[in-house]
């Protein structure tokens, strides 16, 4: 029977190869069988989409996944959306945007209206993206508002929640700019990434052409002080030309050092 | 006006044609979720028996959505050929399905009454079609295009290669890039999701990208799909710019959700062209955008007008040909299960907006993908892509194990791509297949590299990662 499998490429890795891969979580390097892929390969495709299918539908729980320290010194709360369950969170997408009216009257009890920088934690599709990254995040973001004299609204956590959410706390809350720090939808290779949804002034009407993103958040992405520099820097923007969406542009790219590459390649 | 039809003695009544065209779909979740779709399966034959004797003409005659109040109604109005419509005017759409299916229509008769094919008629064809029939008229169909090198002639199948890094790091995006070569694939694009939608990253990965393209002599071309005006900020900048990127929707209230307009599309393009004019580039052909879509955009940003996601992905594809694309992907699948619920869904989606793509002249590909919220996993994309091949799709992703881990979700791989050139017998782009031969990365039209760690490829490119390499 013909075989068509290459030989090991683990152990031909040149080392300026391995530095380089070693660079990105991209499965790079993996050899093939014909045109299809090893069996270890298939394999461990199959493993990891089975653990970024359950990070789906694991719910959060505020007491049981974070810290009791961090709990107690933001005050911390949790509140639901309308949609009841994530079978139900996940068919209809509208019930997550908005509040249970039950979370409206917490919300409406416990935090104050008008500040100028509100934080909000959703769940959205990864509860641990958002056990892994809200605890380094929540309190750079707090040090940044405070440094700025900014007013800080006290912080909640909603289950069962969506971007469009962000409308709603706007509503509700009236802040100057809002932040929504949100779970990705799994992958294959992180379940553990954040996704920052910014506002300026959200409201009813709002959709993503007035909203600014900072994505990947997560060990192999955008590590949290990066992410709360970027965070900070767009809510500066957005205080100044008191607009958010595509009219703001990040001036920022941390990841490069600062130093003009373009320049150079030019 | 209202239509009506008898299913074995039940008498079925829609008050208008957008009822009947959103009953008239197959099963859609985010047809549902629009509160549009049939009741059950006797409804929905109804709707398909209506829909059936309406004339092509009544449905030009009947903006499903108002072109008063939106442009890409006013666009595909303006658009359409008048003179060329004459001899499918008075065609029903259950007449028109078996015009397109017959054996005397040839790709080459379509290519000849292209502009005169709305989009509405598009999918009033596909809402009565089979998969069968979906894959058998999109295969009759080569629409052909030309910016570095030359996509979709029969026989060809391309494959983007899609590098992306959570963080963008340079280093990591060109080593994706210089093993998607070696197997193959580049072809339709190197084209990079940016995780950072900043003009500096944006103009950074362009210049890296160029400067790869020119050091390994490879034809073909980049893009970095951020936001139109991110990528003419960058141009401004200095920054090189071989396709132009951008999502689009099938309304107008659905683009301004993306922050853009027809004007802005057409302003873009212009630069675009007037760009290429100065650059010291062997360009041979003018088709400088790229576009993506996908059906339930438009209902996502609440921008659907009581339209079902079918129609209005097939006003997406109005929009885009306008602007003379090298590139359009559906990308299915991506936008999650509240929309296409699961495989069939996907499956049934992606052969739909293939078949409506090429019929309406457009240069189709497909991000054959799905999201691990939804009901489906690799075997679904292995599906999908083997019967979109066999359909004669333009090009597909190329994503290292199909694991795209930037954007969390699943596409299609290197091998994929490398497995349906081997299975349907077909060739990358002309001019880039010279280029793999030349570097004996292809051989005897079989891939000839077992270890890229061993290519020369990678040696010469290895100065070029080091001088981006700022860490």
């Amino acid at each position: 029977m013909a075989r068509e499998i290459q030989p090991q490429p683990q152990n031909q890795l040149t080392r300026a190869l391995a530095e380089l891969r070693a660079r990105t979580p991209a499965r790079l390097v993996v050899g093939r069988a014909g045109s299809s892929y090893r069996t270890d390969t298939q394999l461990e495709l199959r493993e990891d989409h089975a653990f970024a299918v359950d990070a789906v539908h694991s719910e959060l729980d505020l007491n049981r996944d974070f810290d009791p320290q961090l709990v107690a010194s933001y005050k911390l709360f949790e509140v639901q959306t309308q949609a009841h369950d994530k079978a139900e969170f996940l068919k209809r997408p509208q019930l997550g945007r908005q509040f249970s009216d039950e979370a409206r009257a917490t919300i409406l009890a416990h935090c104050p209206t008008d500040v100028d920088f509100q934080i909000v934690v959703g769940d959205g599709l990864s509860s641990a993206a958002v056990v892994s990254q809200v605890p380094a995040l929540l309190p750079l973001l707090a040090k940044g508002a405070q440094a700025r004299n900014w007013s800080l609204g006290r912080t909640f956590v909603v289950c069962h929640c969506r971007v469009g959410l962000l409308n709603d706390v706007g509503a509700l809350l009236r802040p100057r700019v809002a932040v929504l720090l949100i779970g990705e939808r799994p992958g294959l290779a992180t379940a553990e990434s954040l996704s920052a949804y910014m506002a300026y002034r959200p409201q009813a009407g709002h959709t993503d052409a007035q909203r600014n993103l900072i994505s990947n958040i997560h060990a192999r992405g955008v590590p949290p002080d990066q992410a709360a520099a970027r965070i900070l820097a767009l809510a500066d923007q957005m205080v100044a030309q008191q607009i958010s969406g595509i009219a703001i542009k990040e001036e920022l790219t941390v990841n490069l050092d600062g130093k003009s590459v373009a320049s150079r390649l030019a | 006006m209202t239509y009506s039809t008898t299913v074995r003695y039940q008498r079925y009544t829609f008050v208008s044609l957008a009822e009947v065209f959103a009953k008239a779909n197959e099963e859609k979740s985010g047809d549902s979720l629009a509160g549009i779709a049939a009741t059950d399966q006797r409804e929905r034959v109804a709707a398909k028996r209506v829909l059936a004797d309406i004339t092509l003409r009544e449905i030009l005659d009947t903006p499903l959505i108002d072109p008063a109040n939106d442009e890409v109604s006013r666009l595909i109005l303006d658009s359409h050929d008048a003179a060329g419509f004459a001899p499918l005017a008075g065609l029903t759409v259950g007449e028109f399905r078996e015009w397109l299916l017959d054996d005397a229509t040839t790709g080459e008769t379509i290519a000849g009454v292209q502009q005169a094919i709305a989009p509405e008629m598009a999918a009033a064809a596909a809402k009565l079609m089979s998969n069968k029939d979906l894959i058998l008229v999109a295969a009759k169909i080569r629409n052909v295009t030309r910016c570095r090198n030359t996509l979709g002639e029969r026989g060809v199948l391309g494959i983007r290669v899609q590098p992306n890094h959570p963080a963008d790091d340079l280093g990591g995006i060109l080593l994706t890039v210089v093993e998607g070569l070696l197997y193959g694939c580049g072809d339709a694009v190197i084209g990079v999701n940016p995780a950072i939608e900043s003009v500096d990253t944006v103009a950074v990965i362009l210049h890296s990208l160029d400067r790869l393209i020119t050091v390994s002599g490879a034809p073909t071309q980049h893009c970095v799909l951020a936001h139109i005006t991110t990528q003419l900020a960058a141009l401004e900048r200095g920054a090189p710019i071989d396709l132009l990127f951008q999502s689009v929707a099938g309304t107008q209230a659905a683009n301004a959700s993306f922050g853009i307009s027809l004007d802005l599309l057409r302003e873009g393009r212009e630069r675009t062209l007037e760009h290429h004019a100065q650059r010291d580039v062997r360009w041979i052909g003018q088709n400088v955008m790229y576009f993506e879509t996908g059906q339930g955009s438009a209902l996502s940003a609440e921008a659907h007008h009581g339209i079902d996601q079918l129609t209005l992905e097939a006003r997406a594809y109005g929009v885009a040909r306008a602007f003379a694309p090298h590139l359009v992907n559906t990308v299915v699948g991506f936008i999650g299960p509240e929309y296409l619920y699961d495989e069939r869904q996907i499956i049934r989606a992606g052969l739909e907006d293939h078949f409506m793509g090429k019929l309406l002249g457009l240069p189709m590909g497909c991000d054959v993908c799905y999201t691990n919220h939804a009901q489906a996993d690799q075997n679904s994309a292995d599906n999908l892509l083997t019967l979109l091949t066999a359909a004669g799709c333009n090009y597909f992703m190329g994503v290292p194990c199909a694991d795209d881990v930037m954007l969390s979700y699943q596409s299609t791989s290197f091998h994929d791509g490398a497995a349906m050139r081997r299975l349907f017998g077909l060739k990358p782009a002309p001019e880039f297949l010279a280029w793999l031969e030349e570097r004996g990365i292809v051989s005897g039209g079989q891939l000839a590299i077992g270890d890229m760690a061993t290519h020369p490829l990678l040696g010469e490119l290895q100065s070029l990662i080091g001088a981006v390499d700022v860490r």
